[in-house]
């Protein structure tokens, strides 16, 4: 199997996780009711373990880093993931919108991997996809209830957010230079297949949901080769502060 | 040391989330092994991948086992198991129940969410329920509201 490979998939998948699980934890007391306020926080918790454990395999298997220097002291230059779990959260309906178009491809990647020939990584998602069925079950709900349910003032806000996040959410399938050997030994279906997949869900709950997805637009690309938007290194600043004042301290 | 011995000394382990429920009622425990030496090996794997609680269950798991008289003792923490509500034992269940929690609803292979809608009300039993919340207190948890006795509760996730 090659090595190289692998890691830069669970450093693209485990960034993803981190990243967005931080912009979630920024809901946490800011919520516009109680029960979104512990939605988001317990969804931003589940993302930061699915992190952690990538992170682990990846230093069990790959003498990579420790899961907390991993996630702690890399620069934006060095981070894999995707520009649209790096965006600020915005009003609450992106952060929905994002929430669901970001579900819903954590949803098909790892089933995907589910039948990956890196067992690590296929153990680690039959776990993983029981509690990603929660979170696609909440950002679907919303997407229907403020799309299809909702007012004409929240469908126009829903589908105004959906403009916004598409050419981001595109992005998250930004092909890697690794796609061919991860194919051909098995270890993931690839960008190309996943994104399909996706692309055939998400049209039927926005239809649902009476929501139009924009035609043509370009995928914004460079999140996976450490290309990011300017929002990703305060985010990092932030999230690092305290672990850099003593990156050696027992917690 | 036998591999009873282990379990009898891990029925003691709680979760410290809900304080009534061994880790072995809660299905966390999924391997032991003595070997002739009495050097114990017992590997659980995590309710939640972030569950918080797993490294103070570890260590009150090698601390009892250690109690208990073993040579020496390992634990390690996997996802070969994977973790679902359907390990909870009768036992587990009831004691879920002692602390208030309605226990999770059972499911074969595939498990449809809309159950949800209906959990049984831990303190009057009726199905007359509404869910409130897929989300709650901490990670296994839902928050739902009973019509018949009026009170509201929490559930156990199914997973």
């Amino acid at each position: 199997m090659n090595t190289e490979a692998i890691v830069n998939l669970l450093y693209r998948v485990a960034d993803d996780a981190l990243i967005i699980a931080h912009r979630h934890s920024e809901w946490t007391g800011m919520g516009p009711i109680l029960e979104e306020d512990i939605a988001f926080s317990s969804i931003a918790q589940d993302k930061l373990g699915h992190a952690q454990a990538l992170y682990a395999i990846m230093h069990e298997h790959f003498a990579q880093p420790k899961p907390d220097q991993a996630a702690f002291m890399r620069n934006a230059a060095a981070m894999r993931c995707c520009q649209f779990v790096e965006l600020p959260n915005g009003e609450y309906d992106f952060s929905l919108v994002r929430h669901f178009l970001f579900d819903s491809a954590e949803m098909f990647r790892y089933h995907a991997f589910t039948d990956s020939s890196f067992e690590p990584l296929a153990k680690l998602s039959r776990k993983v996809i029981g509690e990603i069925k929660y979170h696609l079950y909440h950002a679907q709900t919303w997407m229907v209830q403020l799309g299809a349910q909702g007012n004409e003032v929240s469908r126009a806000r829903m589908q105004s957010a959906l403009n916004e996040a598409w050419p981001y959410a595109l992005g998250i399938f930004e092909p890697g230079p690794f796609e061919s050997a991860l194919i051909a030994d098995g270890v993931f279906i690839g960008e190309e297949a996943l994104k399909e997949q996706w692309q055939t869900f998400v049209s039927d709950v926005c239809r649902d949901a009476n929501l139009t997805i924009p035609s043509d637009v370009e995928p914004a690309y460079g999140g996976r080769s450490g290309y990011h938007t300017e929002h990703l290194q305060p985010l990092l600043d932030e999230m690092t502060e305290v672990f850099k004042i003593d990156p050696s301290a027992e917690w | 040391m036998t591999v009873e011995d282990v379990y009898a000394a891990l029925m003691n382990v709680k979760d410290p989330e809900i304080p009534t429920i061994s880790i072995v009622d809660m299905g966390i425990v999924t391997d032991v092994t003595v070997s002739d030496t009495g050097d114990v090996h017992v590997t659980m794997t995590p309710t939640f991948v972030g569950c918080p609680a797993i490294d103070v269950m570890r260590r009150d798991a090698e601390e009892a086992v250690d109690q208990a008289g073993a040579a020496s003792v390992r634990v390690d923490v996997t996802f070969d198991t994977p973790w679902t509500t359907n390990r909870l034992t009768e036992a587990g269940r009831a004691a879920l129940l002692k602390h208030g929690l309605a226990p999770p609803v059972e499911y074969d292979t595939v498990l449809d969410l809309t159950v949800l809608n209906n959990a049984a009300c831990p303190y009057c039993a009726s199905h007359n329920t509404t869910l409130k919340s897929i989300f709650g207190p901490t990670l296994c948890r839902s928050l739902h509201y009973c019509n018949n006795c009026l009170q509201a509760f929490e559930s156990f996730k199914p997973v």
